[in-house]
């Protein structure tokens, strides 16, 4: 069943979509978009690295990610908010990716494929790895999920009931970086961030509680993935860009849909 | 003794935000923080439950001493939904008593299904109130608990305070600008500003030279804009009889 690419591409799609959307929730109630787009834009240098001294793009990218994200948490002062560090330090990583990508001969073509994906080139460890990291993810946070929650709300409420807000905040960072780099085959460093937001944000509207906020952002990042896929298939389009594209039209819907029921509610 | 803060030094970057403070608190007592803005009182908060950055002195606290607290302001992003009956619940151990003291500030609970975002003022106070004692608290750290409240709200919020300590003799550390309440209901004053500029009995602070220099002439503008209100609620009250 794993032979055929069609197969490998729809796990690898679905596989990414259930992870971002969970932990995409995360990063719109604590507004870390920007954290979101920079770790992914540093992952560049990690993939251009593996690259260069041959070792797994995977590995690199979620190397590189983690050190960058880290360290500019641990750096951000009074001075220089997390947001101008982030700007900074994602996209010096980033540049310098660039800049190694351009010494290695052949590759240059190859740079789009982890710029926007390249999700029918999974191989069967690819979907592994991804469903590996899925599983991570889904564990890290059910794990974490109440003190996550009491985090984002109020970090010296979640300090005074004796959880440590610092290490809550790192299992973020080491799920994000897990994202971004299982996501790296299929929507690619430039439109990760989109597979985290875009989700959570349709299901908005949709969900009363944080859970099932959630699991409504995993469903529509699901359908986002395989209605994604098909749609490139039948239209010859980039399978990432595409991915993506049915997952703001799903946003548009439901936040017609909102608006419209918000109208009703107030007229009757 | 429940919080023994010895000589404790807080400094942003090279900002020095606190300054060689020794304090400390006993079951049962209420003691009051004063001090004009940016004088490290919230710092002082943070500090006491772990969210601040030591430079140097210590904290001594026991592991077993359950704190309850309130911060200044909880800014709840409208994009996660979380009703107020499940932030209660959240990373909380509740117990029988302070579950009892909960519902009590709590009152009619119809706001319990109510999205903390959609919550007034008063009544996110309130719940944040309840949260702080559901676990039997044996501290309570109210950081200008009453931001919002009318002043009815606000009476009633510090009656309220006085009964828990007194059915459960726990400790409250606040944090206050109603001076005038400040004067009638705590144990102790600690006016702050960097450093612990004096404290004491509330009327001792208030008669010395460092309150007056901290509060200035303010200090009487706020008695006598508190009686001024005062005569003229009667006044109003007469009328409206008559």
């Amino acid at each position: 069943m794993l032979d055929d690419f069609m197969v490998r591409a729809t796990l690898a799609g679905v596989g990414v979509s259930l992870a971002a959307a969970p932990l995409g929730c995360f990063v719109v109630w604590r507004r870390m978009a920007y954290f979101g787009e920079a770790t992914a834009h540093a992952a560049l240098l990690g993939i251009s690295l593996s690259l260069m001294f041959e070792f797994s793009v995977f590995a690199g990218a979620l190397f590189v990610s983690v050190i960058m994200a880290t360290a500019v948490t641990i750096g951000q002062g009074r001075s220089l908010f997390l947001d101008t560090l982030l700007g900074v330090a994602g996209h010096s990583c980033m540049a310098l990716g660039l800049i190694i990508v351009s010494f290695i001969s052949g590759v240059r073509i190859e740079l789009m494929a982890y710029l926007i994906g390249d999700i029918l080139a999974v191989s069967k460890t690819d979907v592994l790895l991804i469903w590996l990291g899925l599983a991570l993810v889904l564990l890290l946070l059910i794990w974490r999920w109440s003190a996550l929650l009491l985090c984002t709300l109020n970090e010296d409420l979640a300090a005074a009931s004796g959880l440590y807000p610092k290490r809550e905040n790192f299992v973020l960072t080491i799920a994000l970086a897990v994202v971004v780099a299982v996501g790296i085959k299929v929507v690619g460093v430039l439109l990760i961030i989109s597979m985290l937001i875009i989700p959570a944000a349709s299901s908005r509207s949709l969900g009363s509680t944080p859970e099932k906020m959630a699991i409504f952002a995993s469903l529509i990042g699901t359908l986002s993935a395989i209605l994604g896929f098909n749609a490139s298939y039948v239209f010859d389009t980039p399978t990432g860009p595409s991915i993506v594209c049915v997952a703001s039209l799903i946003f548009l819907f439901t936040l017609t849909f909102s608006l419209l029921t918000q109208q009703f509610q107030r007229k009757y | 003794m429940l919080i023994e803060v010895q000589s404790l030094n807080v400094r942003y970057g090279n900002k020095k935000v606190l300054e060689n403070i020794n304090l400390s608190v006993s079951r049962s007592e209420i003691v009051t923080i004063v001090g004009p803005n940016g004088s490290g009182k919230t710092t002082l908060f943070k500090a006491i439950i772990g969210s601040a950055p030591i430079s140097s002195g210590k904290i001594i606290m026991s592991p077993s001493v359950k704190v309850g607290y309130v911060p200044q302001v909880l800014n709840v992003d409208r994009s996660l939904p979380l009703t107020a009956a499940r932030f209660l619940n959240l990373v909380n151990n509740r117990n029988d008593q302070g579950l009892l003291r909960a519902q009590q500030i709590l009152g009619s609970e119809d706001y319990l299904s109510t999205q903390i975002s959609s919550l007034s003022g008063g009544q996110l106070q309130r719940v944040l109130l309840a949260r702080a004692l559901m676990n039997d608290p044996d501290v309570l750290l109210l950081d200008e608990a009453t931001r919002g409240l009318d002043q009815p709200g606000s009476a009633a919020f510090y009656k309220k305070i006085e009964e828990v300590r007194e059915s459960s003799g726990c400790a409250v550390l606040m944090i206050s600008h109603d001076l005038h309440i400040v004067m009638s209901a705590s144990n102790r004053v600690i006016c702050l500003n960097g450093h612990i500029c004096c404290q004491g009995e509330p009327q001792s602070v208030a008669s010395s030279p460092e309150y007056r220099d901290l509060f200035g002439s303010n200090i009487d503008g706020t008695f006598a804009l508190y009686q001024h209100n005062h005569k003229e609620n009667k006044s109003r009250i007469n009328h409206s009889n008559a």
